[in-house]
């Protein structure tokens, strides 16, 4: 991957809407959400080994975490009924109940299944996306056209900003990286794409970007939280969301959203999902990830050998992709969660501050009208068990021999399905994801100068765990400027060595002299929180104004051995 | 890979013929046809016409060869039966041919350094454990092959030879590694036991013998019972 910051137009790769997986998908949205809630239904029976007795405590349990959801938890895009749909379960599984003795194994078999049939239905429905191409096409324009208006209007002076052209949206968001080959593949094969996830823009800023690399439109969880309010609704809708409701943590749910996962990609379908599950609350990059989304791509990848469909149309691509920002709006709230979280408070309720139209035009307003540049990189894409692929979408190994990805689900000449070798499968490419992720992020100034601040401040405190460092009083806080660009200096040495092993990437604004990146740096890093990370004062010196958020905008580099340097 | 059929079928490869090598094999041929990796030319002719490994019989159905290529196309499961310090020569001689339907289960104890080129052990003053691989880890790095086992246990390889009864465990990540060494392995003397943590099972087969080698020098300076207490 080059570091070269490619800047220009895509044509789509599928010019006629029609061809479009999502577009498919949508026309025959009816059969595909009964086909996800037999198979998810399916799955169930499965688990609980045809046993009446076990699925019907399955399904008590359900009704127990729903019931307690709608009383403690309830959001406005909870559909009217949801009370009197499960009161309705719950006085059949009473009258189950009563009638046990009675009933044969069968007749109980047959009337738990279907109220599972009921709520599986229910629950692919409310999963599965409203993709509609005329909202599409406005809201790419709306995007496009809003922001790229903003955008000028904050930077070119005078009275005729709001009609110049001089900047468009890609000078302020950077796309760098592989994506030649992602659109070669994606022509041939299934693309899943793995951001980064660091901020509530992220959702928005993909769908943008796969619309400019001329990609027909993915599919992709979207917290259902965020369609609490009508116009982000209609936004996610329109870029082809798929709702993921964190409250449920039912069984049945689950598995309703692993089947959608699984069976839109054997269908084709470009999908995305951040496989963190959540913002990074600390700063750092995932090394965590949430395997039940991935595994789905294990899966589907697997159906498609099974079904015979050995050639590259059946086959999944794995595209991990960075971004990185200077700056995180939500960060002050998100590193407080995280200390809070880590520091062994045990109270934590799920916190939803993009909860009005209101914050979010603020956000949004603030973020395009500001400078703080944001880069995306497109990682090499790879097969489902992490192997580099070529644009014609053949598996390599580590020295570059073709390898059949097939032959990974072979035993004894034959596909087979082996839910265990699965599950290995699927850590073996979550730590290959994870990997990707440290190659592909992008180094920029503030990162270095936030990592280096903090890792002097926990240096002369050499004595106090973490927690202590950060509640030490910010203004008592100061380092020499010497001592700091010395510092700096060592950690931009040690990251162009890593870069020159081919560990990390450099933003090219690390090329200049010392001085300067430490200032384009110090300017840069978290520049329109209301308490600034890092600043210099008056006397020259380097000061915090916010420790926490220092260490948030630290934790960037986290991952890759650089506190060995102090 | 166009082959047909199930393993039944399938020849099984046993990399190196040493002692422990030639036991597993003779186990091995019980059940199935095994193809053995040797790498001196004059014992493959004594294993294919005499059935003998130097003084050690060989099991009729063991077939020796030097080719390579040969055995990782007809084998898919293949038992590294190599001393530690060739054994990641060997795995890389191997890693061209070998693709990832096979199955690899390694009955070496042992570890092997992992230095940059440029470096040696005398020049290090503390080895860390990324210095250290131990030896699925050198499959997993030099081949394609994911679905790896170990093979350890208290055997001696006399004592296999002579039949007499014994226990083993196959390590892996991988049930079905575990099931088709236990299938292949399994007879009324020799018990095969499975476990999930292959790593912990490798620096176990390692770590022991350096409460061998005590129990051995109590053993010479006549400490007979402090030894059996080790």
């Amino acid at each position: 991957m080059t570091d070269a910051y490619i800047k220009h137009r895509y044509e789509p790769i599928l010019p006629e809407k029609d061809e479009w997986p999502v577009v498919k998908l949508s026309k025959e949205r009816k059969a595909f959400v009964l086909a996800v809630a037999q198979a998810s239904k399916n799955a169930l029976l499965q688990l609980t080994g045809n046993n009446p007795d076990l699925l019907k405590e399955e399904l008590e349990t359900t009704l127990y975490r729903e019931k307690m959801r709608i009383k403690q938890n309830p959001w406005v895009v909870d559909p009217e009924d949801d009370y009197a749909f499960w009161n309705g379960v719950k006085s059949r599984l009473v009258q189950l109940t009563a009638e046990n003795a009675s009933l044969s194994r069968a007749d109980k078999m047959a009337r738990c299944t279907s109220i599972l049939e009921e709520i599986t239905m229910r629950y692919a429905e409310e999963i599965a996306s409203n993709f509609k191409h005329t909202h599409y096409k406005l809201t790419r324009r709306i995007v496009t056209f809003g922001f790229a208006r903003l955008l000028n209007a904050a930077r070119v002076k005078g009275i005729r900003s709001l009609f110049s052209n001089q900047f468009t949206l890609q000078d302020k968001i950077q796309i760098i990286g592989e994506t030649d080959q992602l659109r070669q593949l994606a022509r041939k094969g299934t693309i899943v794409m793995v951001p980064t996830h660091f901020s509530n823009l992220d959702s928005i800023l993909i769908g943008w970007i796969i619309s400019v690399l001329g990609l027909p439109p993915f599919i992709y969880g979207a917290g259902l939280n965020l369609f609490n309010i009508q116009i982000f609704a209609y936004f996610m809708n329109a870029l082809g969301a798929y709702k993921v409701d964190r409250r449920k943590k039912n069984l049945p749910y689950i598995e309703t959203l692993k089947s959608y996962s699984s069976m839109a990609m054997q269908q084709g379908v470009h999908s995305l999902f951040f496989p963190g599950g959540t913002r990074s609350r600390s700063g750092e990059i995932e090394s965590k990830l949430k395997l039940g989304l991935l595994g789905t791509a294990i899966e589907a990848q697997r159906v498609n050998y099974e079904r015979g469909k050995t050639d590259v149309s059946g086959k999944i691509f794995i595209v991990p992709v960075t971004i990185n920002y200077h700056f995180v709006l939500e960060a002050p709230s998100l590193i407080k969660e995280h200390l809070s979280r880590t520091g062994q408070e045990r109270y934590y309720e799920e916190a939803d501050e993009f909860s009005t139209s209101y914050k979010i035009s603020k956000f949004l307003v603030k973020f395009f009208t500001k400078g703080s540049d944001i880069s995306v990189s497109v990682g090499r894409a790879m097969d489902v068990l992490g192997n580099y692929v070529t644009a014609e979408g053949k598996s390599l190994d580590r020295t570059g021999r073709e390898i059949e990805t097939s032959d990974y689900f072979m035993a004894n000449g034959k596909v087979n399905r082996d839910e265990q070798r699965e599950e290995e499968y699927t850590y073996h490419l979550g730590r290959r994801i994870v990997e990707e992720f440290h190659i592909n992020n992008r180094v920029f100034s503030s990162h270095i100068v936030a990592f280096t601040a903090f890792q002097m401040i926990r240096k002369a405190n050499k004595k106090m765990d973490l927690y202590s460092v950060l509640r030490l009083p910010e203004e008592d806080i100061s380092l020499d400027y010497g001592a700091f660009k010395e510092a700096v200096g060592l950690v931009l040495a040690q990251i162009k060595t890593l870069k020159a092993a081919g560990k990390i990437h450099m933003a090219p604004h690390l090329n200049r002299e010392l001085d300067a990146i430490i200032a384009h740096g110090l300017d840069n890093v978290g520049m329109y929180h209301a308490k600034r990370p890092l600043i210099r004062d008056a006397a020259g010196q380097i000061v915090t104004e916010d420790l926490s958020l220092l260490y948030f905008y630290h934790n960037r580099l986290q991952g890759y051995e650089l506190h060995r340097l102090f | 890979m166009n082959s047909t059929g199930s393993s039944k079928s399938k020849p099984v490869g046993v990399i190196g013929m040493g002692s422990f090598g030639t036991a597993i094999a003779n186990n091995l041929a019980e059940k199935t046809e095994v193809l053995a990796y040797v790498r001196r030319p004059e014992v493959v002719e004594q294993i294919n016409s005499q059935h003998l490994n130097g003084s050690l019989s060989v099991h009729p159905e063991v077939k020796a060869t030097q080719d390579i290529e040969g055995i990782c196309r007809r084998c898919e499961t293949l038992f590294f039966m190599v001393p530690s310090a060739a054994f990641t020569e060997v795995t890389r001689a191997f890693a061209p041919f070998l693709h990832p339907y096979h199955r690899i289960i390694h009955g070496t104890k042992g570890l092997a350094l992992n230095l940059p080129p440029g470096e040696n052990l005398k020049e290090i003053s503390k080895i860390k454990r990324s210095q250290i691989r131990t030896m699925s880890e050198v499959i997993l790095e030099e081949t394609v092959v994911i679905r790896v086992g170990c093979l350890a246990g208290p055997n001696l390889a006399r004592e296999l030879m002579a039949g007499k009864p014994a226990a083993t465990v196959i390590a892996s990540k991988y049930n079905e590694v575990i099931l088709e060494g236990q299938r292949l392995l399994r007879s009324d003397k020799f018990q095969v036991y499975g476990n999930a943590d292959i790593i912990g099972v490798e620096l176990s087969g390692v770590l022991k013998n350096i409460i061998a080698i005590a129990a051995g020098a109590s053993k010479g300076w006549g400490w007979a019972k402090m030894r059996a207490a080790c």
